[in-house]
């Protein structure tokens, strides 16, 4: 990687990331796990490898990407699912088996599946 | 096979359950049957909503719509003017709290009204802790290139003074005001450390801001060396937090590697270094002064201040002292301005506060909050209320240097100051929710239990003063108090706070004070009546079974550990209470609710 320089340098590289990571116009599915202490320690790592394998398995195009805490303690594995052209929703109380629903169920048929957790904060940006 | 293109979203949390939501989705499901729509239409019900003053609550989606108050004859209605006549219900439309107009289209979240707003937790859950590249994505260090470019140290300083920003780590005191006294501080070496030694129990707002976004925490420290003219900093963090210190490793070196961190910070000519150094875990190491020890080598234990940790820390040179979530706030304060910032909150103190929320609520969690919320709003709106619909009894704030407070504080709306006048604190951030199983008297046992070991031994009232209340609190959760015991509790606590000399020894008594003042007759009730009324105290309750409702399963008796419970099968059984030791296996192993405490 190379050093940022000046501010203005800061500012083209921030365009650049965006680009990749929170672009305006999302086409790919992606997948947030929530993976603090508290969300491996309650299996997110597991399911996020299941989830990797088995959409390799079903020929899904997925980025995965491990986030920290999401807040909800009580509902571990957490994570957010972004569909380009559809809201993204939280699932909560993810283990192989709802992960695999999600899978197939919620991105292929965009049919809802249990354990969903309303988000309810907003957040700065 | 169905193709859905709506979905109905039912609250399932549990103050829209007993407002009859599960009637509400079935009645959504047998009316869209009814009209040939089940292929097309998914009803689902989900967790808590979070707006439970006006549950039960119905989102339509992809339509951003939100209905509050809904019955389950408004259901009808809903399917036909809204699903299939594509025509919103007006008169049940969610109310924008602050505007007053229902609310049509909620597509821009901030449209709608929330109680939690993330601002020191805002990347947490969003960005790959990992990749600075995210971070960067979400204008990381840009607060940073814009402090050394466009302000001087002191614009610095009077931006986060300000903002009205005070520290998260429990006490409050004025960061703005903190910075500037390090700032005037003459030396030829200067540090700046972070905090991360997150001891109370139940607490853990600091690691999720680290595992989640630690480049926030290495801005904000780059921000403030910068500020105070130090080039050095330093992360004390215990090593039980493994996974925080790995990612705070990683952090570092991307943001060595461009040129964020290091020499000569994009070409200003100003240099920051930060190194981590390890805790072990002590609990008073969280207190400034004796954290700088431990970071020197030396014994965790405190001194006396003055000299305050800005004029004389680490190594004897001036070192600001701030905690993980109060840099958290730092970067976006610089972005987004003073104003903003202090436009968040109450007249005395400003912004959003990071609590940890558990105990006996239905929705435990990690939650942000605009400083002036209040008690209620947390417990029974972003908590979901009491787990099992018990009745709410006490709310532990600040660990083990708080209090609880009760039924009649839920009201207030907490800051700094209200907490403290209430007769507790703001503390880090822990807050522990406790319904009427709860007794009042183990509770402040149980933080006594925690400080006697931690106190570092020494000051005299901390190492044996704390001891002694412990023992009073035995006696009488054990039956064996008297109300002299009671006087010299409240005695001795006084004298401890007005000599200890840290924090923690001042500090420690609290969970006691709180309780004698706001539970005065739970420990009468020990003390006199020899009752628990929570039925915690083991010494003073009964085991009984009910013979009216005892079927004789012997499900109790199989899975007693000492034999206690005797009795044939299908007869009522019988507990021998001089050989039971109350673990309360038969309790939940009864399918029929005949076991009581007496």
């Amino acid at each position: 990687m190379r050093k940022v320089q000046s501010l203005a340098d800061l500012q083209s590289l921030r365009d650049e990331f965006r680009a990749e990571f929170c672009p305006a116009d999302v086409k790919k599915v992606q997948v947030k796990i929530a993976m603090a202490t508290c969300g491996i320690a309650a299996g997110a790592k597991q399911v996020m490898n299941h989830m990797v394998e088995k959409s390799k398995e079903l020929g899904l195009d997925i980025d995965f990407t491990q986030a920290g805490c999401m807040g909800y303690c009580y509902a571990e594995p957490t994570l957010e699912v972004s569909v380009p052209g559809r809201e993204s929703v939280v699932f909560g109380y993810v283990d192989e088996t709802r992960a695999d629903e999600i899978l197939t169920k919620y991105i292929q048929n965009n049919e809802l599946v249990e354990g969903i957790i309303p988000v309810n904060y907003e957040t700065t940006d | 096979m169905a193709t859905y293109n709506k979905h109905i979203l039912v609250c399932g949390g549990s103050c829209c359950t007993s407002g009859n939501s599960a009637q509400i989705a079935d009645n959504f499901k047998s009316t869209l049957a009814e009209k040939n729509l089940s292929n097309d239409v998914q009803v689902i019900q989900t967790g808590c909503f979070g707006l439970c003053d006006q549950g039960p609550v119905v989102k339509i989606m992809p339509d951003n719509t939100i209905y509050t108050h809904v019955k389950p004859n408004d259901v009808r209605r809903i399917v036909e003017e809204h699903i299939e006549g594509g025509k919103k219900v007006e008169d049940l439309l969610y109310v924008n709290p602050i505007t007053g107009e229902r609310v049509e289209d909620n597509k821009e979240p901030n449209k709608f009204h929330k109680k939690q707003i993330r601002i020191a937790l805002r990347n947490c859950g969003v960005i790959d802790p990992e990749n600075i590249k995210d971070y960067i994505a979400h204008d990381g260090y840009m607060a940073l290139a814009k402090c050394l470019t466009e302000y001087t140290p002191e614009q610095v300083i009077e931006v986060v003074s300000a903002s009205g920003l005070s520290g998260r780590g429990g006490a409050g005191f004025p960061t703005g005001k903190k910075w500037a006294s390090s700032a005037r501080a003459k030396a030829d070496q200067k540090y700046v450390v972070c905090n991360a030694d997150e001891g109370d129990p139940g607490a853990f707002m600091d690691r999720s801001i680290l595992e989640g976004d630690p480049n926030s925490v290495l801005e904000a420290m780059a921000i403030c060396g910068y500020a105070i003219g130090a080039d050095k900093g330093l992360i004390y963090i215990r090593a039980e937090y493994p996974l925080a210190i790995e990612r705070l490793k990683i952090a570092i070196s991307q943001a060595e590697e461009m040129g964020l961190l290091g020499d000569n910070i994009m070409n200003s000519g100003f240099n920051f270094h930060i190194e981590l150094r390890y805790g072990a875990g002590a609990f008073v190491c969280g207190e400034a002064t004796a954290l700088i020890h431990s970071m020197e080598g030396k014994r965790g234990e405190p001194t006396f201040k003055p000299p305050r940790t800005s004029e004389k820390g680490y190594n004897l040179k001036p070192t600001n002292v701030n905690n993980v979530e109060t840099y958290a706030n730092v970067p976006i304060i610089i972005t987004k301005g003073a104003e903003w910032f202090s436009s968040i909150g109450t007249a005395n103190s400003k912004g959003t506060k990071v609590f940890a929320l558990a105990g006996k609520v239905n929705n435990v969690g990690l939650i942000e909050v605009p400083m002036g919320t209040t008690l209620r709003e947390i417990i029974y709106e972003i908590g979901g209320g009491i787990k099992d619909n018990k009745k709410f009894k006490a709310v532990q704030t600040g660990g083990p240097s708080g209090g609880c407070l009760t039924e009649r504080h839920l009201d207030i709306p907490i800051d700094y100051k209200s907490l403290t006048q209430a007769g507790s604190m703001m503390g880090s951030g822990g807050m522990v929710i406790m319904d009427e199983s709860s007794c009042m008297v183990s509770i402040a046992k149980f933080y006594l239990d925690f400080t006697v070991p931690e106190s570092c031994g020494k000051c005299t009232p901390c190492r044996i003063g704390n001891k002694r209340l412990y023992e009073m609190l035995d006696k009488i959760t054990k039956g064996n108090g008297t109300m002299e015991d009671l006087e010299h509790l409240r005695n001795l606590s006084v004298v401890i706070k007005d000599t200890a000399l840290c924090g923690l020894g001042q500090s420690s008594p609290n969970p006691i004070l709180s309780t004698l003042d706001n539970f005065w007759d739970e420990y009468v009730e020990h003390v006199q009546d020899k009752k628990c009324r929570a039925g915690a105290c083991k010494d003073l309750v009964q085991y009984e079974i009910n013979p009216a409702v005892c079927v004789g399963c012997t499900a109790c008796s199989r899975n007693c550990p000492v034999e206690a419970i005797k009795g044939e099968l299908k007869k009522p059984h019988q507990i021998d209470n001089s050989i039971c030791i109350k673990c309360g296996t038969c309790i939940t192993k009864c399918k029929f609710n005949a076991i009581r405490i007496k």
